[in-house]
Order: C-alpha cells, then sequence, then structure tokens
C-alpha cells in the first residue's frame, strides 16, 4: 500500500481518537450534555471503510457517527459545534451527538433507533439503481441492530433487487451491556446474510489495511453491479456504551485482549503507546493504532519525527474545533422553526 | 378533463399523471404492481411503467416504508401504499421517527418528498384490527402533513399536489369513498392542497367534518334543512395544517359548531378543533360546541354494532337538534 495512503489513515485514526477524547473531557467539563457515544477501539473501521468510498458514494450510519462524518470530511469544528448544540453545527444545532447529517458529502445520516440504518440505505440503493448509477451505499450497524425486524426485512429487498448496499457490521460484541453470546443466538453476524443469499464475509476490524483493502475491492464489485455485500468487522469499544456507562460488565482480561490490538496501536505501536493520553486507555496498551504505526514504521514508511508533527498538527485542530464551537451562538427558537419549515416555504399550502 | 370517476380512478389517473411527467416518481407497496392495488389505485401502471417504478414489496411495511425515506432524501418522489393504515402500526418508525424529523434534525439539509398512502377508517365488517382510524396518532406528530380528500376531484388534485410536494404527507384514502362517483375536472386550477372547502352554505350552525364523514354531514344537513335548520358544512380536506380561517368565518355567521369524526372522541381529531376554535372564536359561539365521534372501543364485528359504534346520520341530526335555534 502507497505510504501516502497510510499516512492519511493513520492521521484520520488518530484525529478520530484525539476528538472522542477531547468530546468526552469537554463533555466532563458540563461543556454539553445528552447522549455522547464515543469511538475509541474501532478507528479501523470507520477509517478503513470510508478511505474506500469514492466521494460519489453514500453513508448511512448509527448514532456512534462522529468519527464517520469527520472521516468523510465534515469539518471537526463543524461536528464539535453540533455536539455542543450550536449555531454554526453541521445541523445547525438541531440534530447533535446522534443525528450528524452531511448533504455535501453524502453523510446520510446518524439514526438513533437502532435498525433504521438498512431501510434508509435501502432506499437510496434503489434511487440508484433506478438512476442506473456507478455508486455505492455504506450501511453501518452494530452487532446490537441484527435482531432488528428491519436487518431481515431490508437485507431481503436489497437481496431480491440487487441493491447497491455494503452493509458494514461493527461487531464491537456488546448492545449496550449484553454481550453478543446473550443477545444472538447465532454470533457471527455475516452467517445470517446466507438467508438471503447475501455474500458475506468477516475480517479482523482491528487492522486498518485489511479493512481498507476488502472495503475497496467490496465497493468495486458492488458499483459494477455485483448486488449488495456484507462484511463483518471484528472490532472492540474501549469506552462504555455512552458517557454515562462506565462499561463495568466487560471483564479487564476482555478489555485487556482488544486493546492490545487497538487498530491505532497496530499502526503506531512503539512510540505512542500512551496516546492520547486518557488514563484508561493507558493502563491497557496499545491498540488499534499503535499497529498501524507500527506497521509502517517497521515498513519504513514512518519516522518518528513525521509522527510527531502529524500529532501536533491534530492537537491544533481539535483545540480550534472547541474554541469555535465554544464561541458559536446557540440557536433561537425562530430559527427552529425556519428550518422546520423550510420545504413549506415553496408552496401555497391554504 | 371533466368526467365523472369513481374515486379510485381518479387517483389511479393521478399517479399515472405524475409518473408520466416525472421519471423521479415510482410507487412502491404490496399487491400494487402485477396485482394493481387491493383497492384497483395502481391498475395498469405496472404494465405502462415497469417493475422498478411500481414495484411489488415483500410484506415488509417499516423497511419499505423506510426505503421510501431514504429515496426521497436523495430526490425521488416515492409514493408508498399502506395496503391498510392498521399496517402503518407498523411502519410508525419510518415515518415517525425518519420521514417527520430528517428535515428537522438535518438542520434543513434533506426534504422528504414522501407520500405515504392509507386506505382505512370503518369499511363493512372487517373487524377491530381492520377498522382503524389513526389521525388522532398521525395529526401528533411534527413535521408530517396529513391529506384526507373526500371527494374524486380532490383525491385528484390533492395526490398530485402531495406528490409535487417536498414535505412527508400522510394521504388517508376512506375504504368505502374508493367507488363513490363524482365530476373530475383535471384543467381547472386547484384549491391549495389543505384549504377547507364550504360544502354547503347555511345559516344556523356550522358542521365541520372530513374525509367520508363529509357525505354523512351532507345528507344530514339535507334532513335538517326539512326542519328548518340550515346547516353550513364544511370539507377540512386536511387535518395537518387545519385551514382555521375558513372554519373561524364560518361561525361568525352561525355561532354554533359540530365537529363530526369517525374516530375514536377520546383527543382525537375534534378535540383539537373545538379546543382551537372555542379559543379563536369564543364570542362569537352562542353555545358549547359539540361532538360526534366514534365510540372509545375498538370496532366490533357485528355488523349493527359495528355501524353503533361511529356516527351515523341520524347522530348527526340529533346532536344539531341539542343547540337551541332563535325561533
Amino acid at each position: 500500500m502507497e505510504r501516502e495512503q497510510i499516512h492519511k489513515m493513520l492521521r484520520d485514526m488518530l484525529r478520530a481518537r484525539a476528538f472522542e477524547e477531547r468530546a468526552a473531557e469537554e463533555y466532563s467539563k458540563g461543556n454539553f450534555t445528552g447522549f455522547l457515544h464515543l469511538y475509541p477501539g474501532e478507528e479501523a473501521v470507520a477509517v478503513g471503510v470510508i478511505h474506500a468510498a469514492e466521494p460519489s458514494d453514500y453513508i448511512v450510519t448509527t448514532y456512534r457517527e462522529h468519527v464517520h462524518a469527520l472521516v468523510r470530511g465534515t469539518p471537526s469544528k463543524a461536528i464539535m459545534a453540533e455536539l455542543f448544540g450550536r449555531r454554526d453545527g453541521v445541523c445547525k444545532g438541531m440534530g447533535g451527538s446522534m443525528h450528524l447529517f452531511d448533504a455535501e458529502r453524502r453523510f446520510m445520516g446518524g439514526y438513533a433507533i437502532v435498525g433504521e440504518t438498512y431501510p434508509i440505505a435501502i432506499g437510496v440503493g434503489y434511487a440508484v439503481m433506478l438512476r442506473k448509477l456507478p455508486e455505492a451505499v455504506i450501511c453501518f450497524f452494530g452487532d446490537g441492530a441484527v435482531n432488528q425486524g428491519t436487518f431481515h426485512e431490508s437485507l431481503n429487498m436489497a437481496a431480491l433487487w440487487r441493491l447497491p448496499v455494503l452493509f458494514v457490521c461493527e461487531n464491537n460484541h456488546y448492545q449496550i451491556g449484553t454481550e453478543i453470546h446473550r443477545h444472538s443466538a447465532v454470533t457471527d453476524v455475516y452467517k445470517r446474510a446466507a438467508a438471503y443469499n447475501i455474500p458475506a464475509e468477516k475480517i479482523n476490524g482491528m487492522d486498518v489495511l485489511t479493512v481498507n483493502r476488502t472495503t475497496q475491492r467490496l465497493l468495486k464489485q458492488i458499483r459494477s453491479g455485483g448486488g449488495p455485500y456484507l462484511l463483518e468487522l471484528e472490532t472492540y469499544r474501549f469506552r462504555g456504551h455512552s458517557m454515562a456507562d462506565p462499561g463495568t460488565y466487560r471483564p479487564a482480561v476482555e478489555v485487556h485482549s482488544f486493546t492490545t490490538q487497538d487498530p491505532i496501536s497496530i499502526a503506531a505501536h512503539e512510540i505512542e503507546l500512551n496516546y492520547p493520553t486518557t488514563d484508561q486507555i493507558a493502563e491497557v496498551g496499545p491498540d488499534c493504532i499503535t499497529l498501524l504505526t507500527q506497521h509502517a514504521q517497521e515498513k519504513g514508511q514512518l519516522i518518528e519525527q513525521e509522527l510527531a508533527l502529524m500529532k501536533d498538527d491534530i492537537a491544533k485542530e481539535i483545540d480550534a474545533a472547541v474554541d469555535f464551537a465554544l464561541q458559536s451562538p446557540q440557536p433561537t427558537l425562530e430559527e427552529c422553526l425556519d428550518d422546520f419549515n423550510i420545504n413549506q416555504r415553496t408552496e401555497i399550502l391554504i | 378533463m371533466r368526467e365523472e370517476k369513481n374515486y379510485w380512478q381518479a387517483l389511479n389517473l393521478a399517479l399515472d399523471m405524475a409518473m408520466a411527467e416525472d421519471s423521479s416518481v415510482f410507487i412502491l407497496g404490496e399487491d400494487v404492481g402485477l396485482y394493481g392495488g387491493t383497492y384497483r389505485v395502481t391498475e395498469g401502471l405496472y404494465a405502462k411503467y415497469g417493475e422498478e417504478r411500481v414495484r411489488d414489496t415483500p410484506i415488509s411495511e417499516n423497511s419499505f416504508t423506510g426505503l421510501g425515506v431514504g429515496a426521497a432524501m436523495v430526490g425521488m418522489r416515492p409514493v408508498v401504499e399502506i395496503m391498510t393504515i392498521n399496517f402503518a402500526l407498523l411502519a410508525l418508525d419510518a415515518i415517525i421517527n425518519m420521514a417527520a424529523k430528517i428535515p428537522f434534525m438535518s438542520g434543513g439539509q434533506y426534504t422528504i418528498p414522501l407520500v405515504v398512502r392509507m386506505p382505512g377508517g370503518v369499511a363493512k365488517q372487517l373487524a377491530a384490527q381492520h377498522s382503524q382510524r389513526l389521525e388522532h396518532t398521525l395529526m401528533n406528530v411534527p413535521g408530517l402533513r396529513i391529506a384526507v380528500p373526500s371527494t374524486p376531484q380532490d383525491a385528484y388534485w390533492q395526490l398530485r399536489q402531495a406528490i409535487n410536494s417536498n414535505d412527508p404527507i400522510i394521504f388517508l384514502e376512506h375504504e368505502l369513498l374508493y367507488f363513490t362517483k363524482g365530476i373530475l375536472d383535471s384543467s381547472i386550477e386547484p384549491l391549495p392542497i389543505h384549504r377547507a372547502q364550504v360544502r354547503r352554505k347555511g345559516k344556523h350552525l356550522t358542521i365541520i367534518s372530513y374525509s367520508r364523514h363529509v357525505l354523512l354531514c351532507l345528507q344530514a344537513a339535507e334532513q335538517l334543512a326539512k326542519q328548518g335548520i340550515d346547516a353550513e358544512v364544511i370539507d377540512l380536506r386536511s387535518l395537518k395544517p387545519i385551514d382555521w380561517d375558513t372554519c373561524a368565518q364560518s361561525l361568525q355567521h352561525t355561532h354554533r359548531l359540530l365537529v363530526v369524526e369517525e374516530d375514536c372522541q377520546f383527543a382525537g381529531s375534534g378535540a383539537e378543533i373545538v379546543t382551537h376554535l372555542t379559543e379563536r372564536c369564543f364570542f362569537e359561539l352562542d353555545e358549547a360546541p359539540i361532538r360526534v365521534a366514534g365510540r372509545d372501543i375498538p370496532t366490533p364485528f357485528n355488523a349493527q354494532l359495528e355501524a353503533a359504534s361511529i356516527p351515523q346520520v341520524a347522530d348527526i341530526i340529533a346532536a344539531a337538534q341539542r343547540f337551541r335555534y332563535p325561533s
């Protein structure tokens, strides 16, 4: 893989980690409230998959989606301002952490009712099919979402009509606090796709290079009319389900076994054992970022100074995003109604 | 074109015209294609436009309605048919959490030009699970619009307007209206989609209703006229938004308000109509408004009890007679 590509992915993984840890910090300070679902540990999934997408592809995702938007290109300051509920947020403060939308980047939204991403994705896919365009739809969902009816309903329709959808399961083994063996009779999500004649595979979601290569191959196949595909990515979230969840239901040994293959560690291992500095992650060792850093260093594609520079840039970017969010004004009720009635202004209703 | 049509034919023509004019319009639902629709509304369209634009779906209401939402987000104009409104309960996540909220949650970035058609109401002994009215539920959802046409003319024009609109619109069709007839003039300039219409002028009381019960109110008004009671009948045509001005203007000369709805009375559309108009027109009213509505029970299967569970012409007349009129 190209040195430049690895650098881009590593940078995005580090940005993702730094963004989320800073969001947690701002939340803890009381700068914003509500639900906050964080991504540390799973970076290789969003980065590997979205780096394989073309600008013309669509992305539909869940409520744990700050990183997906960030990697897709939504400016970090617009996401941070949205978390703060401010006027300059990507959804003008109307959506919040769980509902990021960015139409310009074909980012079709974060959905906070589990299982909603499938119908949206097949709908966008249906439009692509009707228009006969070489575009694909990426539909993210968690392992906890596969027991919703919409999973089965939508996969059935996707297969029936050969819709251009890549279903991406972020299997982090937990639906909030219920471990997969306690919520699913079949714990290999990819096997369920066989019931709908959808080809599927499971790969290591901590290894961004494999995730990226696999997704590139699948999207190419889908864009050229290959029909839907299900990709299961085995991953792990280092934090609890949300800021309200300390995650105490998970055995320490399990957390440890995954943090040692942190996707960032897989990339950035030796030098940056403790990055991005939260004690929680520092205690459990290297991660996906470390893995990629290590890989790049072994291949001679990354030197320590480059990594330091990268982190320095990212720290500045995230500081700027928080400043921007803090300075952005609160939206007013009038603005809220403006957006609500945006479609109706073009019509005479009564 | 000006000719007599059935209500279902008017809807069929509206879909046909919309699909011919705009390639982004497509239809989906259970048995809408090859079979032609359970109430014939999509008859002939599958042969004319093909299976991609007239899509027979599996029985998966939540996901195919959600499919409509996703397609609408990227500029298509889907018309989803939910075979009967009763099955819409399975699609409420797509309707309420997705269609109604996405334009707002996205800060106005996405519009949802989606129409969801739902046949419903009390028909003929279809029993409790197939005789529902859900307007009370749907009216309470910010972001939705609701059209309730009562004539073939309105069925045609309001559906055309709904398809052209960029908002998600619920289109409620009463199952007993499909085979009613009326003049359809497709060359006129239609009323705005949510404007109420005075169907009968009168001076003693204002009867407000919508959908099939407008026809019952008109029958009641004819009989009341024979007793010297001159009723004005307003067809709301829309339950969200509601054209309050037309209602208030009527009350300025009748001073009495009677609201007739098929849906259950408790927290129903009549509750909203009476409250709003009482607040707005309190000093115009000579007496307390009266509601005539469905009983607060699931629809019985037994034919007599079924009839007794919803307002009939006699109930409307009896209610109108409860007002005191100047002699």
